[in-house]
Formats: structure tokens, sequence, C-alpha cells
């Protein structure tokens, strides 16, 4: 993985210096809340219902066994002893002291963290496959691109102050395991028919108040010239993307209302200009970039054989363990939806564990998934079971990825101040009424469920099997339910089913759209998604509403 | 309705109620306000010491006021859903 040079260190220690600067004069009155709240937003630092709130930027969601152990550090010393993964392959802390700020930031330091652009209108954490490097199907590894993403966005001067946030993401198989379609960028690497590596270009994607589906703005852009066509997309966006209402001010919103073909005339034409002022970094810094990035030496003795017998890891490796594009490895996710769990949560005692397993097992490598899962993306085969053994002693062994259970869900009204109603509750109740039964939930099959507590979505509602949508209702938490949403290669956009519903209601509701899917798909195989786009939403309508 | 003064601790972030003369972690101190909370509020803004202070319409007696919004009982009992964070003088059932 990547290790910082001497310039990113470099970059990381005078933002850590500038900041702690800020906090100090803040501290000390010098400067207002007014003044304060851009700059420590710019840093990561939100004042929630019950705290201030540190979110941390995980690059592409890739971490070291030392960057891991550093976060269960911060969980242990600064916050309550647990840290929550996040949506944007993050981690969150939700009880910070501002006057512990400059040692926390200290610390993060120390093993190349920050928490810089992770809040704020600029270009936020680079997202990707968490499976990057391992997958049998990709292409080749997405990250080296996704660094360069990284490095090209930090900090950098014209892109500071945009119309609104910005979100990129990059893939490297035709299977889309990041949403690359519901993000402002979405870069997918391909080859044409030459045989070259480039990506194909998404563009004005989102979710939030105005969900829609990206479009593509270029079919293919040679890789050695991606970042200044990125460079010319994100001028075009900087300079018409309305500053006059936050609500439109997405670059989705700059799409839709040029049109995609204008929009793509004008970033053509800007990337004219562009390129060959030499803005794309020279091939030594792609193979400097890419070389880090090579695969892990492994073991060329390891077998494909495993040892079912143990029916548990036999249930857990059937549903959280991936095939890997080596022989005798495998990949392995580890699910932070336990029963009675908050989805993406963990202690700093399991953030310890799973350090230790990775470097013990996995190349030293933890990889964060937009579904609040951890993934150890290159163990041995025969190494699985000891893993498991260790992963279930920690409660880390739940074997239910893409199931029922493990849903996606935001913080909602428990901590967060933009939330209408809570959302952790709701998932943990639809979750109790499957936890117990593995085998009910391995039949009923893949089931995104995706929870929000309000209106921006980061609980991905909009991008659910079943989506739910938490509401203010006359000051009471109510729940909208929507259908048919998906995040992968086959996007789409969860709708409305009906009238808002209140907790218990939502629950049952949800219980009820599993029941008639049962009785109406039309093979075993068939998923609630697939059962839904086939019949579209009235029979489940009738099931909730009737 | 009554109203009581709540807002944030710039240095910790802590919740906090004002209790008259001081401010207080928890709710079952706070004193219900008359205009006065409003000129107090002012105060406090051009203070900067605290974050966000605002009034918040209450139910019930002194010494067990609950907030009449979803949102501002979150914050006067914690997290609904770690009862092992919870503030103590506000159970998290009131949510």
């Amino acid at each position: 993985m990547y290790r910082y040079d001497q310039y990113d260190q470099a970059i990381v220690d005078a933002r850590v210096a500038e900041f702690k600067e800020q906090v100090g004069r803040r501290l000390r009155n010098e400067i207002t809340e007014d003044q304060f709240k851009p700059l420590r937003l710019m840093n990561g630092l939100y004042l929630q219902l019950h705290a201030y709130m540190l979110r941390v930027a995980i690059p592409y969601g890739t971490l070291s066994g030392t960057q891991m152990r550093m976060l269960a550090h911060i969980a242990r010393k600064y916050d309550r002893d647990y840290g929550h993964f996040t949506t944007r392959q993050n981690i969150q802390y939700n009880w910070i002291k501002l006057e512990q700020f400059s040692d926390l930031l200290d610390d993060l330091s120390k093993v190349e963290m920050h928490a810089f652009q992770t809040s704020g209108n600029c270009i936020r954490n680079i997202s990707s496959d968490q499976f990057a490097g391992a997958a049998a199907d990709e292409l080749a590894d997405p990250r080296p691109y996704a660094e360069l993403l990284r490095q090209w966005s930090t900090l950098h001067p014209e892109f500071s102050f945009l119309p609104r946030k910005f979100k990129i993401a990059v893939i490297a198989s035709d299977t889309d395991r990041a949403a690359i379609q519901l993000h402002d960028i979405g870069l997918q690497l391909r080859k044409n028919d030459a045989g070259d590596l480039g990506f194909r270009v998404y563009v004005g994607g989102g979710m939030g108040r105005t969900p829609i589906i990206g479009k593509i703005v270029r079919d293919f852009i040679p890789v050695g010239q991606f970042l200044s066509y990125s460079e010319g997309i994100l001028r075009v966006y900087n300079r018409y993307g309305r500053r006059d209402n936050i609500y439109k001010a997405r670059i989705k919103i700059l799409v839709t209302e040029l049109g995609i073909e204008e929009f793509t005339r004008q970033v053509e034409a800007e990337w004219a200009q562009l390129e060959p002022l030499g803005l794309d970094a020279p091939q030594a810094e792609y193979d400097r970039i890419i070389a880090q990035f090579s695969d892990p030496e492994y073991d060329l003795t390891a077998t494909d054989t495993l040892d079912l017998s143990d029916p548990d890891f036999a249930m857990w490796v059937a549903q959280n363990v991936h095939a890997h594009k080596q022989p005798g490895y495998a990949i392995a996710t580890i699910s932070l939806k336990p029963k009675r769990g908050i989805p993406g949560d963990a202690s700093s005692a399991q953030i310890d564990v799973i350090a230790d397993l990775a470097e013990k097992y996995a190349h030293d490598e933890i990889r964060v998934t937009h579904s609040q899962n951890l993934v150890l993306a290159h163990v041995r085969k025969a190494d699985l079971y000891a893993l498991w053994q260790a992963l279930d002693a920690a409660d880390l062994a739940t074997p239910n990825l893409d199931l029922v259970t493990d849903i996606i869900v935001c913080p909602g009204m428990d901590y967060c101040t933009l939330a209408n109603a809570r959302s952790i509750p709701i998932a943990q109740n639809i979750a109790a009424k499957f936890e117990n039964n593995v085998a009910e939930q391995r039949d009923i099959g893949e089931l995104k469920i995706k929870v929000s507590g309000c209106i921006n979505g980061c609980g991905h509602h909009h991008a659910g099997h079943i989506g739910i949508l938490g509401v203010d209702k006359k000051g009471e938490e109510a729940y909208q339910l929507l259908l048919g949403g998906s995040g992968a290669e086959d996007a789409s956009l969860a709708k409305i089913l009906g009238p808002g519903l209140d907790e218990n209601g939502i629950v049952a509701a949800v219980d009820k759209l599993i029941a008639f899917y049962r009785t109406a798909r039309s093979a075993p195989e068939e998923r609630f998604l697939d059962t839904y786009r086939r019949l579209g939403p009235a029979p489940f309508k009738e099931a909730v509403y009737g | 309705m009554p109203r009581i003064l709540t807002g944030n601790r710039l240095e910790t972030g802590d919740v906090l109620w004002w209790n008259g003369s001081d401010w207080s972690t928890q709710i079952k101190d706070a004193v219900a306000l008359g205009e006065e909370g409003d000129a107090l509020v002012a105060r406090l803004v051009a203070e900067e010491r605290i974050n966000d202070p605002v009034l918040v319409d209450v139910t019930g007696e002194p010494g067990a006021y609950v907030p009449t919004t979803t949102r501002e009982r979150v914050r006067a009992s914690g997290p609904s859903v770690r009862a092992d964070l919870a503030r103590g003088s506000l159970s998290t059932e009131v949510i």
C-alpha cells in the first residue's frame, strides 16, 4: 500500500500545525465561532448533538495494521472507546473534546493520517472497491489512480471552495462495489479496442435531496490524461455550479440544467485548453505509485483445500468469503453488523484485534467498505479457519454479508444535528426479526436495506433494495418506505411506495415486504430487487398497505 | 410553556443546561426562564464560550423537565442505542 513521501508528510504536518494554531485561537476567544466553524469543518470536526464529532480520512478505505491500531488508540484515549466506520470508507468519533484536539491530530499524523477534506465544500475522500488488488474480475488495481486523485485533490487551491462538496469513486471491474454512478465523478477503468487502459467517466450522480444517476461524459480517457480531464470537469463545475442555492449547488444539478451534451461540450473545451499544459503526472510518477500497490508476496505453495466440516465456519465462508485472483487465497469480509449491534461501530478492543489479524493473516492490510464492513483482502485459505475463530471470539464473525441484517445506516438522530429521526433503532429492530436464523436470511438472499435519518441520505436510502428515510411529521419521527434502488452496476433509484409510517409500522412493513417477496419470487435464486423489477410496485404496495 | 436554556461547552462540546447561576450537565438541574432567558442567550452569544445557546420548550415540573422535541430529548438523555452512555437524569425511555 502507499506510503507517504517527504512531500505528503510535509503537507500534513504543515496543515496540522496551521489548524492547531486555529484551535488555540478559538479556545483563547481570539476568533468567533462563526469564523472558526468553516475552519474546523475543513478539518473534519463537527459539533453534533452530544459533543464534537471527528471524521478521519481513510483514503480509498485502505489501512495498515499500524494505522488501524492508532484508530483504536484514538477511540480509547480521546473518545468513548469506540469508532463508527462510515459509508464513505472513513471513521467517525462521536465524543471528541476540542481542548484535546491538537494532541489527537499529532497522534494521527504519526501514522500518515489526518482529517482534512472530510467535510466542507471540497473534494472529499476518494473511495474505491474494497476488493481492489484482490478481485479476480478487475483489469488492474484501481487504487494507484485513486491515490493520484488524492494527491491532486489534497489542498488543491482552486478547488478548496467549490459550490458544494464533491465525491469521486474509482473502480476497475464491471462489478461495481463502490456505487460509482452515484458519485459526482465515477471512474471505471477499462480497455479500448487497442488494449490501452483508460477510464469511462460518469458525472453528476448522487443521492441526497435530488437523487440522480450519473451520466457518461466520456467513454474513454487514457489513464495518462485522466487527471487533467478531471480538472476540466471541476473547472466547469467551479465556474458555473450554483452558489446561490445550497440545494441546487451540486454538480448533478448543473449537469441536469445544462444537459449532458452541453456539459460535455464545455468540459471538452476546457480540457482542450488544459491538456497541453502538462498537468498530468509523468509516467515515472505513475510507475512509482503503481509499484507501491504491487501484489504482496504470495505463498505460491498455498492450496485451495478448505476443511468445511465445522458448520458455523462453513456458513461464514459461504457468506463472507469471496474468490481471490491468486490460487490458494481468499477475500474475507468482517461484518460490523452483529446481533443487536450498531452498524459500522467497533470497539477499540475489536479494532486492535482486527489490526493484529491483518498483520498475522492478511499481509498487513485492512479495507473499509461503503457498506460499513471491513475486509481482509489477502488471506491464505489455509488460514481462514484460524482467522474465523479469532474473529468469532471478538464478535466479528457474523455470517450476514449482503443479507437482510447487513443494513447500512447513518448515525441518525441518536447523534446527528441534521437528522429528523433516529435510524439505528430501525435497523436494529428490522435485524432483530432475522438475526437468530442465518438459514432464513440466506433463504431470503441478497437484500440491501439502507436507512437514512434525513434527506441528506448518508444511509444511501435511494440505493437500497429497500430504502427507509426518516422524516419529521409534526414533531414526531416518521419513516418513508422506498423500493427498487441499487448502487451496483445496475444502478437505479428507489421510489417511495406509499404513505409514511411510524417506528413500529416501518419495521412491520419490511416484514410484510419480505414475506410477500418469498411467495412471489419466480425461483429461490431471484433476488428481492429482481422480483420488484419484474412485478413493479403495485403488489408490494398491496402487501404493505392493502 | 416553560423554556429552559441549553448549549454546548466550547472546550469539550458537552451538552449543558442553565441551573440559574451556572451550567450543569444534567437536565434535572435546569431552571425555567422567562423573558430574561432571551437576554441571557444574547449575552452568551456575544461571549462566545457556549456554542449554540438556545431556549427549548419543555413540559413537566422543576427537577423533571422533559423537552417537547425528540431532538432535545436525545440531547438530554444520550443516544437511545447506547444505554451505557446515558446521561442519567433523563431516561432514554422518554425519547
